[in-house]
């Protein structure tokens, strides 16, 4: 399959832009790992605000709607100083017909340096990178079906704060993994570090076509595919699925997909359990299992915070060694 | 104008010519083959040593964009791209805006052809009203004002009720439908092939049952109506065999492929160029390879440009919002020598696909070298090497994927109604 042309790299093989997880390597996510560790040990020791970014200014431009990857962003760009906007444009320019480019170009000429870009398009920020001028960088917060890369990094965070290494992991994605961006960053990301074993558990009318080739083994059946799994990374099944015929309903999905107590037991003891939230409980999880003791979905949100501070700091010392 | 064309390799699939020897053309028509006719004295003579002289290019699918998309091309601008490709007649698909359902718009679109000086405009009638896949169209109407044939291009019919009615009252005409295969519900707004390529890129997919299930209703229906049908523009394997089933029951089917797809995959696409963004959408290889068997044991009948010029604001945004279509009436020639050149085809085959083939399937007696026909005709060297780019393009829309690829073969002279409407420069 050919390669996404790579944008995301400087001359000297830093960070510049952070599209997607294609395209990067091991040393670099180890890196985004490593940095994002210096900010949680120190924000665990109450240091909260570094001038890293001062001076610096960062839009986030959400031509969808979000909560939490929004949050954390402004929170990563404002500990880290920089002065920060948010749009949600979902609601204001591209709503009158003003285009993608037009939205960048305007953002451009208000002299910004970075932008942060969610939108519900596959390719979007890849589309806004080349596009926009040399010295702004940008960042992928989740582009259509295609990738979640900041996501997927701080739940990579999240696994080896508690497992330590990712060689001889068993991880296991449950849900919609047709419309999930996050499951394609997390699929790569795990294969970079070396995991041993990646497996999707949907049904078939949720999981896109030839999915084994992104480098995964294929379980239907969520009993089977849990079967001696270290992480069991559960996605969110939207809601409007089940009206556009993925599946017959909310109660048969959870009966068959959802994790329930009795289900967590297969896995093995010490297995470690993950969410990009926002979670529904009783579709996907239940209370129990999202409110117990193996549950990280909570550390996983405020790892956040320092995975994005990483990448903002990288991606803008990455401008700086191109200059 | 009296014109001789001297010393060509004359290649005339349909008339099984294939020598060295000459043409005469007086008043728009063949009035010599080999031999001049007594007393013919030429205005002008043509030498056409080492080149290949064959009919001028038929082609079933070329948008010209207008009326109502002169942003992106102009039947001017397109007209002149036409001629100096070699393509001597042109089928004008019915999505124009306002769309081609009306005999008025005909009129219009002929009386532009002739101001362009590039007469040989067929327009393809609207199957329904504004396309919108309700109601019909005045087909009987429309065919007198001189359309060839009657589609609903990939405009989705409300059911297969309307398909039927529309059949049966096209068949009442002899009119020729020409049904590009996609179930719309199917398709469902995609993008691209569903395959590991739109997976990982996460592009909405187009499963290959949109095409073969829509085509498989369409011969149904064909078995009960009786209407011709010509299937425009197939994409995978099981649509060449569906065709070929057709085809052995003796329904009056034919069809085509767009000379993109012979060459392109998925695999070959630059994730997230636009430029590759087409409906149908480029299939694996496993498709492309069965459209070349297709093409070669005469299952698809012929090759079509499927030109759509498009203004550099339609390709310029986020994949799956960026409009559908590549510009390649100036890449068929050079695509079709490249399928000879890998030996799918040979040369006068691959000239066939080009000319006599789609005039048989529209019924038009063009295509072929014969005696008093209309003097259409391309002579065009295989050798000459040169560059897509700014200066060597013709059409307004530079969408190609092949933008800056050096291509081989080009068009020397082309000859429309007797008339030299292109001539390359050097």
């Amino acid at each position: 399959m050919p390669a996404i042309e790579n944008l995301q790299l400087n001359a000297q093989g830093k960070l510049r832009h952070f599209l997607s997880i294609e395209g990067l390597n091991s040393d670099l996510l180890t890196e985004i790992l490593d940095t994002a560790e210096s900010f949680a040990d120190a924000s665990e020791q109450n240091i909260k605000k570094f001038p890293l970014l001062r001076g610096k200014t960062i839009v986030n431009l959400f031509f969808e709607n979000s909560t939490r990857t929004r949050a954390t962003f402004e929170l990563a760009a404002t500990r880290l100083s920089a002065d920060v906007l948010s749009m949600n444009i979902a609601t204001s320019a591209t709503s009158k017909g003003e285009s993608l480019l037009d939205t960048i170009r305007n953002m451009e000429a208000m002299q910004v340096d970075m932008f942060v870009v969610r939108h519900s398009l596959s390719g979007a920020a890849h589309f806004i990178a080349q596009h926009t001028a040399p010295h702004i960088n940008v960042i992928n917060a989740g582009d259509g079906q295609h990738e979640h890369p900041t996501q997927a990094m701080l739940d990579m965070f999240t696994i080896r704060r508690v497992k330590k290494q990712f060689a001889g992991l068993r991880i296991a994605i449950v849900g919609d993994i047709l419309h999930s961006r996050v499951a394609r960053s997390q699929i790569l990301a795990l294969n970079m570090l070396g995991a041993e074993e990646i497996r999707v558990i949907a049904p078939k009318s949720l999981l896109p076509a030839q999915v084994e080739d992104l480098g995964v083994s294929v379980y239907y059946d969520l009993k089977a595919g849990l079967k001696n799994i270290d992480v069991i990374i559960m996605l969110r099944l939207q809601k409007e699925r089940m009206n556009s015929a993925f599946l017959p309903s909310e109660s048969e999905f959870f009966k068959c997909f959802g994790l329930s107590d009795e289900k967590l037991k297969i896995a093995n003891k010490d297995a470690i359990v993950m969410h990009p939230g926002p979670i529904n409980r009783g579709v996907e999880i239940a209370s129990s299992v999202a409110d117990g003791p193996q549950s990280v979905i909570l550390q996983q949100v405020s790892n956040g915070i320092a995975v994005r501070m990483a990448v903002l700091t990288m991606t803008m010392n990455g401008n700086r060694g191109a200059e | 104008m009296r014109i001789e064309i001297v010393n060509g390799h004359i290649i005339d699939p349909k008339n099984k010519l294939d020598q060295q020897g000459s043409l005469y053309i007086a008043d728009g028509k063949i009035v010599g083959i080999m031999q001049a006719p007594d007393g013919f004295s030429a205005d002008t003579s043509l030498n056409a040593q080492g080149h290949i002289v064959c009919p001028g290019f038929v082609d079933l699918s070329a948008r010209l964009r207008e009326p109502g998309q002169s942003h992106k091309a102009t039947m001017k601008s397109e007209t002149k791209a036409a001629a100096s490709a070699g393509f001597t007649s042109l089928c004008i698909p019915p999505d124009t805006n306002p769309a081609m359902d009306s005999p008025a718009i005909v009129e219009l679109i002929e009386d532009k052809a002739e101001k362009c000086g590039y007469p040989h405009i067929y327009p393809i009638a609207a199957l329904t009203q504004k396309l919108a896949g309700t109601e019909l169209s005045a087909m009987h109407a429309l065919k007198k004002a001189g359309c060839i044939a009657v589609s609903n291009v990939h405009h989705a019919l409300q059911n297969l009720l309307v398909l039927r009615r529309a059949m049966e009252y096209a068949a009442t005409y002899d009119l020729l439908l020409i049904y590009c295969p996609q179930e719309a519900s199917l398709s469902n707004n995609g993008c691209a092939h569903e395959g590991a390529m739109a997976s990982r890129y996460g592009l909405p997919g187009i499963p290959v049952a949109a095409e073969t299930i829509a085509l498989m209703q369409c011969i149904e229906l064909i078995e009960q109506t009786g209407c011709r049908v010509h299937f425009r523009g197939l994409s995978c394997a099981r649509s060449v065999d569906l065709i070929a089933k057709a085809k052995t029951t003796g329904l009056p089917v034919t069809a085509d492929v767009a000379m993109h797809q012979l060459h392109l995959t998925d695999a070959d696409m630059r994730p997230y160029d636009s430029h590759y963004h087409v409906i149908p959408p480029l299939r694996n290889i496993h498709d492309r390879d069965a459209l070349l068997a297709g093409i070669k044991n005469g299952t698809i009948d012929s090759i079509c440009s499927d030109h759509q010029p498009h203004d550099v604001d339609a390709k310029l945004g986020a994949f799956p919002e960026t409009e559908p279509g590549i510009s390649t009436l100036e890449t068929v020639l050079p695509l079709m020598l490249r399928l000879v050149a890998q030996k799918t085809l040979t040369l006068t085959q691959g000239i066939a696909k080009l000319s006599s083939e789609p005039a048989r399937i529209l019924g038009m007696n063009t295509g072929h070298l014969a005696l008093n026909n209309v003097a259409d005709m391309c002579i065009f060297n295989t050798s000459e090497h040169w560059q897509i780019n700014a200066e060597t393009w013709q059409s307004r829309g530079q969408n190609t994927p092949f933008w800056q690829e050096t291509m081989q073969g080009k068009v020397v002279h082309t000859i429309q109604a007797g008339k030299i409407i292109y001539s390359a420069k050097n």
